[in-house]
């Protein structure tokens, strides 16, 4: 995502990315990126929940004019909106229901690995 | 609601720990810091919205190509769908085998907010919509190279094209 938005401001157009992990978009020096915590799947909040929805949506808007603290730094908010689900619920609904096949391969990976070294 | 310039948010809460040594382990790429300008007020400003959910439209796009993923786990599809910005939510298909795209399927607001960004131009909250926004699949596995050469370049032009002053890009 940092890849594309890199882009898009060397072509003179402004970004901002709205993620779950900011700490990747500050590894890229991202210009301006909203932080928020939710699961993957679900930058803009829960589903038909206008009002956290519009919430997210305005603070990504209001970044367009907002200058960095020093002058060419990449800027970073962080929203505080809580996750209105129960962790562990949380955790378990948003990823996909089989494994990803990056996944399944990098076990397979590691039961060779160890297989070897039995 | 209160914003946070701080660093409040919790990158990993969601992630398998798996893979969190991965990401925290990923270099610092200091020189890919751009900023371009706004030419424009808010008021004024035409927006796109980007995603990498893996949306597209059922009936008229091919989905994402997950067959191909799963022969190849370290190959992700780099090509993108343009979305209209009168898309309907029952026209729209979610194809990525790193999310759970129900909730994606059940309400776009969540990832690509059209119908939201809508409402919001209707409110003079910005200028006015792209009447076209982007969809990709967001695991590039081992290569982001079509992106940075082909996909990118290709839709930088055409928001420029389309005379957009602002992009929201969204990650699944």
């Amino acid at each position: 995502m940092p890849v594309l938005a890199r882009i898009i401001e060397a072509a003179g157009i402004p970004t901002v990315i709205v993620t779950m992990m900011p700490a990747l978009a500050d590894k890229f020096h991202a210009t301006r990126t909203l932080g928020v915590e939710f699961p993957f799947g679900h930058a803009f909040g829960m589903p038909h929940d206008p009002e956290m929805q519009r919430a997210v949506a305005l603070a990504a808007l209001a970044l367009y004019e907002r200058h960095p603290a020093q002058p060419n730094t990449p800027l970073r908010v962080d929203l505080a909106i809580p996750w209105p689900v129960e962790q562990k619920v949380a955790y378990k609904t948003w990823q996909p229901p089989e494994a990803a096949p990056i996944v399944r391969y990098n076990q397979q990976l590691a039961a060779q690995a160890a297989n070897e070294n039995a | 609601m209160a914003q946070n310039d701080h660093a409040s948010v919790d990158s990993y809460r969601f992630l398998p720990q798996s893979f969190r040594a991965n990401f925290e382990a990923f270099p610092e790429q200091p020189d890919s810091y751009v900023r371009a300008e706004p030419h424009v007020p808010l008021a004024e400003a035409k927006v796109a919205l980007l995603t990498t959910a893996g949306i597209y439209l059922k009936d008229s796009q091919p989905p994402f190509d997950l067959d191909r993923e799963r022969r190849e786990p370290l190959w992700g599809d780099p090509t993108y769908r343009v979305i209209p910005s009168n898309v309907r939510q029952d026209q729209i298909g979610v194809s990525h085998l790193h999310v759970n795209g129900d909730d994606i399927r059940d309400d776009i607001n969540i990832a690509l907010p059209i119908p939201l960004f809508h409402q919001l131009a209707a409110e003079a909250k910005f200028g006015s919509l792209a009447k076209d926004h982007y969809s990709f699949m967001g695991y590039q596995g081992a290569s982001t190279d079509a992106w940075r050469t082909q996909y990118g370049p290709e839709i930088a032009r055409n928001l420029a094209d389309d005379a957009v002053n602002l992009v929201i890009l969204a990650p699944a």
